[in-house]
């Protein structure tokens, strides 16, 4: 292919600008965590001495651990359940395809585009309701259910594209439904799972509307809606608030990087099929 | 599925006796197909259970509140259509809509529009070791949660922040303000926060989907004397459009939805200049306690969500 030198140039220049955008937020956050707890540190400018403290004091502040321990009892309420009952629909819907397949998949598809405040009001007062308010059960239940028509598609649309003949097979030697779907295809629905797994930890660790408007103990929300609440009471102390923010964080930022690619692959296929 | 069903007759036809009826043997399959068709309708149950708990009944009830007069807390009041009335007459809902849509420009044509620019240019070297570093380094937008970009802005916006140490580094000190702060900036100013957001995904999409096209095209185009702007709008942009419907649905709700980078960042302030409907459902319905108001304000922003992302789909998916 052709290739202009004067090409190449503006491309690489227009993609470091790209980059340097993206990052410099976070080094901004970094660099401003380090001046001075209580003071207010303009732009760039470089604290005299860095206060490595600062992330001390946030990590009490926040009572990090608490937080931590509380996403992650969130997060295995509610992915696993949602990655199975998703791969059960999926399986249905997209493989077996019982009469009616195409109504109750349309029914999940009219959930696609839904803001979840359209329905926070009414969450509200059914988890009030039935006594769960601030407790984590009132994330943990509805968000499954607010992830199911993505879900539910995404495990669909896998199944669709199996081959037919590779059940016929599995039939004709005498498995029954369950044998066919937890012998052979599950095993070949890895990919999708784990694509599907990174995608509704990644939200439900994000998570904000309902942890704010269900939860109102900081140490019993996601870390997003902990993060807000950090922010609501740390908000004047630039130093520490940003120090927490980091902290908050860091935990994503590590899982990303060790499986940024499966990430990346996942990220990318979600927005697609989404 | 009539495949199979053939299939299957044909295969059992040597395995049957050869006294079997043709008759019974229709009715056995036709019994195993019903029992098939129950389990599979079975798995569908908890998926369906969930979904109707959380989202369908929810969804109802927001209808059905949005027909009463209701604090939460005493009894509720039947009043029609009313607070439909009052929303087209309050400033406060109208302006929030316009705020939403506003925000459309830059959660979502910006971000498309800059990463097709960019996407385009870097098309070339789309496998070299920059730009597959350059993954890493864009996606982070996307992994952190919006709360969080919402708090390093407000720190760059901020009066003494990054972004006007910048404008008084280039002589540009009599612009700067407190962008998050002032009326006439603030919804720009968060603006660039889900732009910022965004803009990663958006040029990896629009990248992905430039390397998948034929590099033959491009050759023939060169031959014929195209220039870089005659390929982009003859090959490139044709060539990515599911990409560019994807890439601008899903910012576009972004922008419609928006609550977690606003709430935030401004609250709603100053003077409602960034209020959005997703924040002034929560306002309505949780602080000044008129949940049937909010309510019907949650109908109305579902039909504006539908209204604008359903032709978009079909515009984009049409071939």
């Amino acid at each position: 292919m052709i290739v202009s030198r004067r090409e190449t140039w503006l491309g690489r220049v227009l993609l470091i600008i790209l980059m340097v955008v993206t990052i410099v937020p976070f080094i901004s956050l970094f660099i401003t965590a380090l001046h001075k707890p209580g003071t207010y540190p303009s732009g760039l400018s470089l604290p005299e001495t860095p206060y490595w403290s600062n992330f001390v004091d946030a990590f009490t502040a926040a009572d990090m651990g608490a937080l931590l321990w509380s996403s992650a009892l969130i997060e295995v309420g509610v992915v696993p359940v949602a990655l199975l009952i998703a791969t059960l629909a999926g399986f249905s819907l997209g493989h077996l395809r019982p009469p009616g397949h195409r109504a109750i998949f349309l029914a999940f598809v009219i959930g696609l585009t839904l803001p979840f405040q359209a329905v926070i009001v009414p969450l509200y007062y059914q988890m009030r309701d039935v006594g769960l308010l601030n407790t984590r059960w009132a994330i943990i239940l509805p968000l499954i259910g607010l992830y199911m028509p993505f879900a539910v598609m995404w495990m669909r649309a896998h199944f669709v594209n199996m081959p037919e003949d590779l059940s016929e097979a599995a039939r004709i030697d005498g498995a029954n439904t369950w044998k066919l779907f937890a012998r052979i295809h599950l095993p070949l629905s890895t990919p999708a799972l784990s694509s599907l797994g990174i995608l509704l930890f990644l939200w439900t660790w994000n998570q904000f509307l309902l942890a704010v408007v269900l939860v109102d103990d900081p140490t019993k929300r996601t870390m997003a809606g902990a993060l807000g609440a950090f922010q609501g009471q740390w908000g004047t102390d630039i130093p520490l608030l940003c120090a927490g923010s980091l902290l908050i964080l860091t935990p994503t930022l590590l899982v990303f990087l060790a499986f940024q690619r499966q990430f990346v692959s996942a990220l990318m296929q979600g927005a697609l099929k989404g | 599925m009539q495949m199979r069903t053939t299939d299957t007759t044909g295969r059992r036809e040597v395995a049957a006796p050869a006294s079997t009826s043709h008759e019974a043997r229709r009715r056995a399959l036709r019994a195993r197909r019903l029992r098939r068709g129950w389990v599979a309708l079975g798995l569908v149950v908890p998926a369906a259970a969930f979904y109707a708990a959380f989202v369908l009944r929810p969804l109802a009830l927001t209808v059905q509140y949005s027909f009463y007069k209701w604090n939460g807390v005493t009894a509720s009041t039947f009043v029609g259509l009313d607070n439909y009335r009052r929303l087209t007459q309050s400033s406060e809902t109208l302006g929030s809509i316009g705020n939403a849509l506003q925000l459309i420009i830059y959660f979502s044509f910006v971000p498309v529009l800059l990463g097709l620019l960019t996407a385009a240019t870097i098309r070339k070297f789309a496998t070299s070791r920059l730009a597959l570093a350059s993954r890493t380094v864009l996606f982070l937008p996307q992994v952190i949660p919006l709360v969080a970009a919402g708090i390093m802005w407000t720190w760059l916006l901020a009066s003494d922040g990054l972004v006007n140490e910048l404008l008084r580094g280039i002589g540009l000190g009599g612009v700067t303000r407190a962008w998050l702060g002032d009326t006439s900036t603030a919804l720009p100013a968060v603006g660039v926060i889900g732009a910022w957001v965004a803009l990663g995904l958006c040029m990896l999409l629009l990248l992905a989907g430039m390397t998948k096209i034929d590099p033959s095209l491009y050759e023939a185009a060169r031959i014929d004397g195209a220039g870089a702007v005659r390929e982009f709008f003859a090959i490139t942009l044709p060539s990515v459009r599911q990409e560019i419907g994807v890439c601008v649905t899903v910012t576009i709700i972004a922008a419609l939805a928006a609550f977690d980078i606003v709430y935030i960042s401004t609250q709603g302030g100053p003077a409602n200049s960034t209020l959005v409907p997703g924040l002034e459902i929560y306002y309505l319905g949780f602080f000044s306690r008129q949940v049937g108001q909010a309510s019907a304000l949650a109908v109305v922003f579902m039909a504006l969500v539908l209204a604008v992302v359903l032709p978009i789909q079909r515009l984009t998916r049409e071939d």
